[in-house]
């Protein structure tokens, strides 16, 4: 057991740091900055994307064969680390960590050939349409139907919450393709077109209010969309599988990267807020014990990360466990967030409708208040998606306690 | 000792409750808040009209001569019908102040409160000063019978609607001294005072006010010059009192739309209120809004009490709303599930509503620490 970079791994983070430094631009910056929901353009995360691909560091999980890096653990980890202590964006997960690993282990030669190139590179835009308005964290109840027309599919019924649909050029479906006792077993793991005739996208407003095509959700509807067969992944049927095994990967990722740069921006924002008569935020105990336990809290998450990822690397799968970053990762942004709004008291109130416009305008007391309080509201999405932290504690109760 | 309601009081929340029932269903509020204006206008003279507007002010001014309970009732209602008007920062705060000038000054500018033709804000927020409401760079200087008032205030909350200001300003001492703070009466239009006016997360609207050369009468000044700091705490307090009933409105709609949400929404074949975890979250919201109106009702009455007292009381009931606020706001939204992240449900504004209640006069930590200091 040790902490230790040798030479090699301090020579690839100053890689890392100087690829940063080149691609991830001041406008960019000043871009992302603006946002309240944590995306941006759909032409800066394309850039972004396509940058880290050219690199050949786009898809740091994926194995080599499929174009993956190779990292070792501790690269990842550095590389990770280093991409949050810079604020980049965060790769859209949708095709990167989500179909394309299912793609991989239960695709077609044909689908893998198709498809992953194409995530790999960014031409193809994905987003995920699981939930439905009747089923949320109960996931198996969903009720869109894929019939059996022969050679195509005829896809009826509505998916909700769709991050970014708006941008997407490709769904991966859980649709019902038949009425069995248990639900699990009729549901089928379906690749649609987002282009095919009868798909209508709706953007949904939430609490941040980011205003279209800036919107983080959709809700999107399918009337007789006609699918074809080829498309279907694995066996008909068999879609809870692979869906499973997919969620293991939406929840396997690591937290303590953002949480750590999430703390720093708090104690610049502390350091900046006058308490009156010539005192600071930085120098109030009360304020600055709370962001220390944060700290020590983080802290202690991440020593739960390199545990479970350096295992790992030694040819363990992320069981039940990955649900303990989950809880504690969304948790710890929540309250990193919380303490944000509270850092800049008054400032927390100004709204405004469309961040990404007026840049000239002068702000409304500092800069990077404007998008405190939207990221406040916006963040407690975190303990409701991706299977709600509810849900995510029955997992452990029961899989790892044997409750 | 009595908790109960007099029939006057009651007959008072039922006049605003069918109020808010005809003038204010979430859709009505909707395009209140949507529009160029941000406040209803009409609703403002119907509250006039009612009489709301006059709660806390003697007969001989005009007003109903009602107690801090009767506001407290109907910032309570306000508070369930996420009301924007602005009646607790043109009647509570300012009315606080109002209430206490001298005779010229009440004839001359209560009446037309009272008949909902002027709106008042109370400017004090200064971008150094946090929540110290002695930290005040705004400075009045005094040449002869005139003062002449330089400097800017940050975040005040219905300045945009608002005719008249009461602005606190220094007119001795330094920035964070609380002798040399006197209070005065500005007309918006005044030359000098600049706004710079916009809406705020909760739907209500706010400026950012400069004042450049203001030239001010000194019959606008309230009370002694450089001896208002006693009274600016005893409006706060007031207005926080106010403040807690407004919030405590808001978790009771949180806490019903939650119960009534998790009886009707259907996971695993069952209503998700059946799941216990929900059901423990649920308790504890509830006891949270029951140990907050207990506190509500606790500083509304002890603010006849002596400063020390009443400062106590004020920031106790404070602290105890601010952290029930944050947890009932959250936790209806988490109950809710993905509806409950939506603009369209009035889940999310009242969470909003209820964090910005938080930062209000002051959040938690600050009133904590001010009621150590004065235990
Ligand atoms: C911003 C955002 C983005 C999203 N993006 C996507 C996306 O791209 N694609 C997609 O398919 N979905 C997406 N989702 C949907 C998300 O996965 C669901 O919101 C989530 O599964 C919860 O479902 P629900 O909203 O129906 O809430 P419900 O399942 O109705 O839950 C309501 C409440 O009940 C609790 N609850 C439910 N069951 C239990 C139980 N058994 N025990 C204890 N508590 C329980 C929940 O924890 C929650 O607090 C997104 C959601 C959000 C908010």
């Amino acid at each position: 057991m040790d902490l230790d970079f040798n030479q090699d791994d301090i020579d690839f983070r100053n890689e890392v740091r100087d690829f940063i430094k080149v691609s991830y631009t001041q406008e960019m910056k000043d871009e992302l900055a603006r946002s309240k929901n944590g995306s941006a353009s759909k032409e800066l995360h394309i850039k972004w994307q396509k940058s880290l691909y050219e690199k050949g560091w786009i898809a740091p999980n994926w194995p080599e064969e499929h174009g993956g890096p190779g990292f070792t653990t501790t690269q990842k980890y550095i590389f990770e680390t280093e991409m949050a202590h810079a604020g980049a964006p965060r790769t859209i997960p949708f095709g990167l960590s989500m179909v394309a690993p299912v793609l991989m282990e239960f695709g077609t030669e044909e689908q893998k050939k198709k498809y992953l190139p194409d995530i790999l590179s960014t031409k193809v835009w994905w987003c995920q349409g699981y939930s439905e308005p009747g089923s949320g964290s109960d996931l198996a109840s969903l009720q869109c139907k894929a019939e059996d027309k022969g050679d195509h599919y005829l896809v009826n019924g509505t998916k909700i919450w769709t991050t970014l649909a708006q941008h997407a050029d490709m769904i991966f479906c859980l649709v019902r393709t038949s009425k069995t006792e248990k639900p699990q077993e009729g549901i089928s793991f379906l690749l649609i077109d987002m282009k095919s005739p009868g798909i209508d996208v709706r953007p949904l407003i939430t609490l941040d209010q980011s205003p279209s095509p800036y919107q983080e959700v959709n809700q999107v509807f399918f009337e007789d969309v006609k699918v074809p067969k080829e498309n279907l992944v694995g066996e008909e049927n068999k879609g809870w599988t692979y869906a499973k095994y997919l969620l293991e990967f939406e929840r396997g990722n690591s937290y303590s990267p953002s949480l750590y740069r999430g703390i720093q921006k708090l104690k610049d924002i502390a350091r900046d807020t006058s308490t009156g008569n010539g005192k600071y935020l930085i120098n109030d105990m009360d304020f600055i014990n709370k962001l220390n336990q944060c700290e020590i809290e983080v802290q202690a998450l991440e020593f739960v990360e390199l545990r479970i990822f350096s295992a790992l690397s030694a040819g363990q799968r992320v069981g039940p466990e990955s649900s303990i970053l989950k809880c504690r990762g969304t948790e710890l942004q929540q309250k990193i967030q919380e303490l944000s709004v509270e850092a800049i008291g008054y400032w927390s109130s100004p709204f405004v409708y469309d961040t990404f416009a007026n840049i000239n305008e002068p702000s409304i007391g500092p800069e990077y208040a404007m998008t405190i309080t939207p990221s406040y509201l916006n963040g407690r999405k975190t303990t409701i998606y991706a299977g709600s932290n509810e849900i995510q504690r029955n997992i452990i109760s029961k899989a790892v306690l044997g409750l | 000792m009595d908790f109960s309601f007099s029939e006057e009081q009651t007959l008072l929340r039922n006049t605003i409750q069918s109020f808010i029932q005809d003038n204010y269903d979430f859709d009505k509020r909707r395009e209140i808040i949507q529009s160029e204006e941000g406040m209803s206008k009409d609703n403002w003279k119907q509250l006039a009209e009612l009489g709301l507007l006059g709660v806390p002010f003697s007969e001989n001014d005009g007003g109903l001569e009602f107690g801090s309970v009767e506001t407290m009732i109907v910032a309570e209602e306000f508070g369930k019908g996420l009301v924007v008007e602005p009646y607790i920062q043109t009647v509570v705060t300012c009315g606080g102040f109002l209430r206490r000038a001298s005779e010229a000054q009440r004839q001359e500018y209560l009446p037309s409160l009272i008949s909902g033709d002027e709106i008042w804000a109370f400017a004090y927020a200064e971008p150094q000063g946090r929540f110290n409401l002695a930290d005040i760079k705004v400075s009045a200087s005094k040449n002869g019978n005139d003062y002449t008032l330089n400097g800017d205030k940050c975040v005040v909350s219905a300045a945009p609607w608002a005719q008249k200001l009461i602005v606190s300003a220094r007119t001795s001492g330094d920035q964070s001294d609380k002798e040399g703070i006197s209070l005065f009466i500005v007309d918006k239009s005044t030359d000098g005072v600049s706004t710079r006016d916009y809406k705020t997360v909760d739907g209500s609207m706010a400026s950012e006010i400069s004042f450049e050369n203001v030239k001010l009468n000194s019959s606008s000044l309230i009370g002694e010059e450089g001896d208002a700091y006693a009274l600016i705490e005893l409006v706060a307090d007031e207005t926080i009192a106010a403040l807690c009933a407004e919030a405590i409105g808001a978790m009771s709609v949180l806490n019903e739309t939650t119960v009534e949400y998790c009886k009707t929404r259907k996971q695993f074949g069952q209503p998700i209120g059946k799941f216990q975890v929900l059901q423990h979250r649920m308790v504890d919201m509830f006891m949270q809004y029951e140990q907050s109106v207990s506190m509500t009702y606790m500083v509304n009455l002890k603010l006849e009490e002596e400063d020390v007292e009443r400062s106590k009381a004020a920031s106790g009931a404070k602290v105890q709303i601010c952290n029930a606020a944050k947890f009932i706001g959250q936790s209806a939204v988490q109950l809710h599930g993905g509806m409950g992240m939506t603009d369209e449900l009035n889940v999310g504004h009242y969470f909003k509503r209820l964090s910005m209640i938080e930062t209000q006069l002051g959040n938690a930590d600050h009133h904590l620490k001010k009621y150590s200091l004065a235990s």
